[in-house]
């Protein structure tokens, strides 16, 4: 048998094949350090980088693709609000200036599945911490990061095509998208998301191995901060101490950006805010994650 | 393959800590089957998990495959296999694609993985259960695909954390087949944990007892039990005061020891048996005690423990058990 090719740089010589049956030789050492600590933006780790994320991310999705009716029933709830929330909405007619109500409320179901589906990604990792599976993944020269990138970007993939499908359904209940804007808008989510999701992994590996802490967190933050954002009805019309509360959470300034984006109004000084708070929620959960990853679990 | 000096590891529980292992000195040489045995509680997994880059030592060095496991995990990552307590595979993936996945976490490329994943299937007889997610396999098959996971990328030093726990005995002996199928084909050095008396004393070479977070023994199961425990012999005779002057002639006899009488039996240890007993027999009858009956037993390495600790390494399982998780 010849050789097994890695698609890694070799450093160092391959070990000569002591104590190895003729019919198979060693795997040659991984020479590269596997760790972002190596050199930070140097093209082979970034490359190594995405190709470990890309290993995570094939490992979660095959199953997607394996079971796509699991898919569906992940879908039910956003199409639940959409048709059975929405309406609702769309019969009070006080948003004054701001066009259809749908234009204001399918930004707001888009960021609701991003809150509860990398929660769900911290849930998975804590089934795989309280199991065998992740200890047997962090023995590999896997990446840290790209562990936890990888399995956020899985959650997205499944996210984009849920809001492609809610953004589909609504327009003919009376939502006009705007096309660069709902890009821009879904760039945000991603970002926004894959820091959601590594502070989710980052809650999941403190919560280990009971889990009692992951559940009760995820409940007490995830809806609070859900129903102070203004995402299911405007918080203009709450007190002053709700509508200061409100101006404090992250959630309330993404969700304001999708919206000016999903109406086109690229100049609005939210979508500016809420890029910026995209990018630190990102930052702080990578930060966080790589390094509680690192840390040893 | 192994160099670990002064390793040790301290936990915070509570307010309190638990010194988990307290200065692990050890060394393994290439192809040796080392079997770690101690109670649960002892610092057996802990041990590994330093040993394996999962967790970092408090203090002390090790070097693992060349690697230092503090300056270079990943570098010792990449050279060692690990098959842990837990099942290794996800519940949510098909048994063949975690193989692949697992190839593809070691650096291989896709086609390669394949190809590997279908040889340790092979290897580990999985091949029928390819397309099954690890919920619908027993027991034995889930660790045998444990062990194909460890295996995967062809490490030259395998570590395996109770490898046979929990399985039956038909189970537990297939394992072991497998294991040491692996180390006679292709020369792997196993460093493995188990609380199973028994398999360590049968299977390994090599046996290092751990006790409170120190190897208190290292040697080969006949070494160890030569020196630290050394044969049991057991005579019964008529009556007490006869059982009385037999334990006076086995005080005599050189090297005997833990000359102990109950009723009619007289107890005692000795260096060799086989040996001694024809010697004592004679000396009994000169002293005109009628021996009834005689026997003799090797030591078991719960002897062995017993005579290091006190204690019996059953019953220190049994208290330990909840003292330290998994460590």
């Amino acid at each position: 048998m010849e050789q097994p090719r890695i698609d890694r740089p070799r450093v160092d010589r391959p070990r000569p094949a002591r104590h190895q049956a003729a019919g198979a030789a060693p795997l040659p050492p991984n020479g590269v350090p596997h760790s972002p600590t190596g050199k930070k933006g140097h093209p082979v780790s970034v490359r190594l980088f995405l190709r470990d994320t890309s290993t995570v991310f094939s490992r979660e999705f095959v199953p997607v693709l394996r079971e796509p009716l699991g898919l569906l029933f992940t879908m039910g709830q956003p199409l639940l609000f959409l048709f059975l929330f929405g309406p609702l909405l769309a019969g009070t007619q006080s948003f004054e200036g701001q066009g259809s109500p749908w234009q204001w409320f399918v930004p707001g179901i888009l960021i609701m599945m991003c809150l509860s589906g990398p929660m769900m990604a911290g849930y998975s990792l804590l089934v795989e911490l309280i199991g065998g599976s992740m200890e047997r993944m962090l023995v590999t020269p896997l990446n840290r990061t790209a562990m936890l990138v990888g399995r956020t970007m899985k959650e997205f993939v499944i996210l984009l095509a849920q809001a492609a499908l809610i953004i589909v359904l609504a327009v003919p209940l009376g939502f006009r998208p705007h096309l660069p804007g709902v890009l821009t808008g879904l760039a945000i989510l991603v970002v926004f998301g894959i820091g959601l999701g590594s502070l989710s992994f980052v809650l999941a590996i403190a919560s280990s191995p009971s889990g009692n802490l992951f559940y009760g967190v995820t409940q007490l933050v995830l809806f609070p901060l859900m129903l102070l954002s203004g995402v299911l009805l405007p918080m203009d019309f709450g007190p002053a101490w709700l509508q200061a509360a409100a101006a404090l959470n992250p959630v309330t300034h993404i969700v304001e950006a999708e919206r000016a984006l999903f109406s086109g109004r690229f100049a609005d000084l939210s979508v500016l805010y809420g890029m910026l708070w995209a990018c630190v929620v990102a930052a702080v959960g990578l930060a966080m994650g790589t390094r509680a990853m690192r840390r040893g679990i | 393959m192994i160099h670990a000096r002064g390793l040790t590891r301290r936990f915070k529980v509570g307010r309190g800590v638990v010194d988990a292992v307290r200065g692990l000195d050890i060394d393994v040489e290439r192809g040796q089957l080392v079997a770690f045995l101690g109670p649960n509680g002892a610092g057996k997994s802990t041990s590994l998990r330093m040993l394996t880059s999962l967790l970092p030592p408090t203090s002390g060095t090790a070097t693992v495959a060349g690697r230092d496991v503090v300056s270079d995990p990943a570098g010792v990552r990449a050279r060692i296999g690990y098959v842990g307590q837990k099942n290794s595979a996800g519940e949510n993936f098909r048994v063949r694609d975690e193989l692949v996945t697992q190839a593809r976490c070691y650096g291989l490329r896709r086609a390669e993985a394949r190809r590997r994943a279908d040889e340790v299937l092979a290897l580990l007889d999985l091949e029928a259960l390819a397309t099954r997610k690890p919920g619908t396999l027993s027991g034995g098959q889930r660790r045998r695909l444990d062990i194909a996971l460890g295996l995967i990328h062809r490490p030259g030093l395998l570590f395996l954390d109770e490898p046979s726990t929990g399985l039956d005995p038909q189970s537990r002996a297939n394992i072991w087949e497998h294991i040491l199928r692996l180390r006679a084909e292709h020369g792997t050095t196993l460093f493995l944990t188990t609380h199973y008396l028994e398999e360590a004393d049968t299977m390994a070479e090599r046996v290092v007892i751990i006790d409170h977070g120190r190897i208190i023994a290292d040697g080969t199961a006949e070494q160890l039990k030569g020196e630290l425990a050394g044969d049991r012999v057991t005579v019964t005779v008529h009556d007490e005061p006869e059982a009385a002057r037999a334990a006076e002639v086995a005080a005599r006899i050189a090297g005997s020891d833990a000359v102990t009488v109950e009723r009619r039996t007289v107890r005692l240890r000795v260096p060799h048996a086989g040996r001694t007993l024809p010697e004592y027999l004679r000396s009994l009858d000169a002293s005109g005690v009628k021996v009834a009956t005689a026997e003799t037993a090797r030591p078991t390495l719960d002897d062995v423990f017993l005579a290091l600790t006190g204690r019996s390494l059953r019953e220190s399982d049994e208290s330990h058990g909840t003292a330290t998780h998994g460590a």
